[in-house]
């Protein structure tokens, strides 16, 4: 973004006001998630810097609060992060299946009733949070299943489907049909076809799709609030009710392993999205 | 014509053009009986509930089960003056058969919604039906507290007589049905609700504009930067959307708090006095300021998909035309990303209309919104008729947004990153 020599001064300062907002967006943007890092390694029990910590002091930093969330008898985190992991890698799975074998059956072009279909298939993404809890609170009532970790994967998967459905459906724009009908005519059936030929040319957007169903499974507490009893707590609840009664540094380096995995799941996130995009490109 | 022209026949001597529809309609049940698995489960588990939902939110025939001889005698009665004796005798009948199921305090909690004063005069009468001789039992029922005897009362009863009600919906706009069966306002300072919705409202437009105002430039230098800054820039965005909604609310509420970095700022800079630290969270600014930093992310991806495609030449045309290059951006640039900003604006506007966690954690008592009473309704006064009639008030109002965004960018068009 180099200005040109012959830029005129007044252009040439508005061009520098402009790259400072940018600046400061993104330092709004960002700087909050840096705050945590620090924090967390206090050695006391305030949310604050101490002035140990200014003057970089050692004895001020400490891993106690991460002993804390590990060791420590009265925290249930254990448990929460058995629970959420269990919970999120079923819903992943579920919203997978359906979501894929949905999106195959909505991008073929004698789909009846798309957008009709399409609308109630991405509604749960559309539908504020608050009123899907309600509602589904109702279902898992009635049927027994409130309380249980199989109520909470159903839940979890009814909102997670919708982000496959879209992102495989995407995926499959770009797809060349030809090649199905291709292995059909060399004598494949289709769930072989699927399996060698289809699946792995959508894989990215699968497993893109995948990630987002996982990430809203693990980050979910509006329905789980709802539908959680003790023995379902999930790292999310126990975060919402730490942050309600008191703000204890463990929920820091809590919250600091859950921005280390958000980094992973962004890497993985980003170097699938670049891969199917070259994927494409040599589709083109 | 067609009579006189051969058909055309597939090898199996069958028309083809029988043959090609046959085929299309196999391909259109193969695509349904894809799709149907996720359809149905959804219809179950999803699409049914919400319709509950709207059951339950105007259902009222708990009262009408349960005062079924009463609403039948009352046919005929024309609420002027105090019903006859076959009403109080049927109402007598009722009342014995509830207090043997021991239901009439839930009876009495009902009615007390409907005006208040019934719950002592039902436990009064409770107690008296006891004694109660056979015959006459309007004397008796007036006798045991003045109530009885005041024709408004029984007009109260008559009033829960229908199966469905709407005064869940007037509730949640703070009216209900008087005596004379009008519909009218709370008093002015009970009108808690409709300050919610408002608040609402107002919380989400302006989270919406200042999502836009600060999402504006930063997707424009995304989008013109070369590839390999603008992947570095673009984590920036990218992080705070992958990450924990719960840890970022948690930031902010540290971030705010009295002791709390930008406070030290203020007063490092001698903004405001040390003993004289504004409260920044628990109030509207919390929910403002925590609310952007969270939808921010929502904004910049689809504005910034949409700049990538805006060829940079259309504004080197525009300079070249003689345009300044404020005028080249407003008449050439700006007018190319309204489909962007519609997308960013109403998908924020979506979101925050309906959220939750972040006021209720960083927004105190007057940074909460319609969804906070939602969740109060369900898990704390246990209304759930309230609470659905609420949701599906506020899930109409999203519905014409997303009608709305349909309208404006597609819902094909939605993109995630």
């Amino acid at each position: 973004m180099a200005l040109p020599k012959y830029t005129e001064p007044h252009y040439r300062i508005w061009h520098y006001v402009y790259l400072t907002i940018c600046g400061a967006v993104f330092f709004f943007l960002i700087a909050p998630l840096f705050v945590i890092f620090p924090l967390s390694f206090n050695a006391e029990e305030f949310l604050s810097f101490s002035d140990g910590m200014k003057s970089l002091d050692p004895d001020a930093f400490s891993l106690r609060w991460y002993k804390d969330m590990i060791y420590g008898t009265k925290n249930p985190w254990g448990l929460a992060a058995k629970n959420s992991f269990i919970i999120a890698i079923f819903a992943t799975i579920g919203s997978v299946i359906l979501g894929t074998v949905a999106a195959l059956g909505l991008s073929s072009r004698h789909m009846p009733y798309k957008g009709l279909i399409m609308a109630v298939l991405i509604s749960p993404m559309i539908v504020p949070l608050i009123i899907s809890g309600v509602a589904i609170f109702f279902f898992m009532a009635k049927a027994g299943l409130a309380a249980t970790h199989t109520g909470i994967v159903l839940a979890h998967i009814i909102l997670g489907t919708p982000f496959v459905v879209i992102t495989v459906t995407a995926t499959l724009s770009g797809f060349d049909h030809s090649v199905t009908r291709a292995a059909a005519s060399l004598g494949s059936d289709p769930v072989n076809t699927f399996m060698k030929i289809t699946l792995p040319l959508i894989l990215p957007g699968v497993i893109s799709g995948g990630l987002f169903a996982f990430v809203t499974s693990f980050d979910e507490v509006v329905v789980v609030l709802f539908l959680a009893g003790l023995e379902n707590t999930t790292i999310p609840i126990q975060m919402w009710t730490g942050l309600r009664e008191q703000l204890s540094p463990t929920i820091l380096a809590v919250a600091t392993c859950l921005i280390i995995l958000s980094t992973l799941i962004l890497v993985t996130a980003e170097l699938l999205r670049r891969r199917s995009e070259r994927l494409r490109g040599i589709n083109r | 014509m067609s009579s006189e022209t051969k058909q055309i026949l597939t090898t199996d001597g069958i028309p083809l053009e029988v043959s090609l529809k046959k085929a299309e309609k196999k391909n259109k049940i193969k695509a349904f009986l894809l799709v149907a698995p996720l359809l149905f489960f959804l219809i179950i588990t999803y699409v049914f509930p919400i319709g509950d939902m709207l059951f339950r939110s105007v259902d009222d025939k708990m009262v009408t089960q349960m005062l079924p001889k009463t609403f039948k005698a009352m046919e005929s009665w024309d609420g002027q003056e105090l019903p006859e004796e076959e009403v109080f005798a049927a109402f007598h009948e009722d009342f014995i058969k509830l207090v043997e199921d021991k239901r009439e305090g839930k009876l009495s909690t009902q009615l007390n919604y409907t005006k208040n004063g019934f719950k002592s005069i039902i436990k009064k009468l409770r107690r008296a039906s006891k004694k109660f001789e056979e015959g006459n039992y309007k004397e008796q029922i007036m006798s045991v507290h003045k109530r009885w005897a005041d024709v408004e009362y029984w007009r109260a009863i008559q009033r829960r007589a229908p199966e469905f009600t709407g005064q869940k919906y007037l509730k949640g706009m703070d009216m209900y049905v008087n005596e004379e069966g009008k519909i009218v306002s709370v008093e002015e300072d009970r009108r808690i609700h409709r300050v919610l919705w408002l608040r609402t409202l107002e919380i989400a437009f302006f989270v919406t504009v200042f999502c836009f105002l600060m999402a504006y430039p930063i997707a424009h230098l995304l989008a013109t930067l070369p590839m390999k800054y603008s992947n570095l820039l673009m984590i920036c965005v990218l992080l705070p959307f992958w990450t924990s909604l719960l840890v970022r609310t948690a930031s902010w509420m540290i971030l705010l708090q009295q002791q709390g970095i930008v406070n030290d700022f203020f007063v490092g800079i001698g903004l405001v006095a040390d003993d004289n630290r504004p409260e920044m969270m628990y109030n509207k600014t919390g929910s403002y300021v925590a609310m952007t930093q969270i939808l921010l992310p929502f904004m910049v991806l689809p504005l910034y998909s949409v700049m990538k495609t805006i060829s940079p030449s259309l504004m080197r045309a525009g300079k070249s035309l003689g345009g300044t290059p404020f005028v080249a951006f407003w008449k050439v640039y700006f007018p190319l990303t309204i489909p962007g900003i519609g997308a960013g604006c109403l998908l924020v506007f979506i979101l925050a209309i309906g959220y939750y966690i972040t006021p209720a954690l960083v927004g105190g008592a007057s940074g909460t919104l319609i969804s906070n009473q939602i969740a109060f309704h369900m898990k704390s006064t246990l209304d759930w008729s309230f609470a659905s009639a609420m949701g599906l008030m506020l899930l109409s109002g999203v519905l014409v947004i997303y009608w709305l965004y349909n309208k404006i960018v597609g819902i094909d068009n939605i993109k995630l990153g």
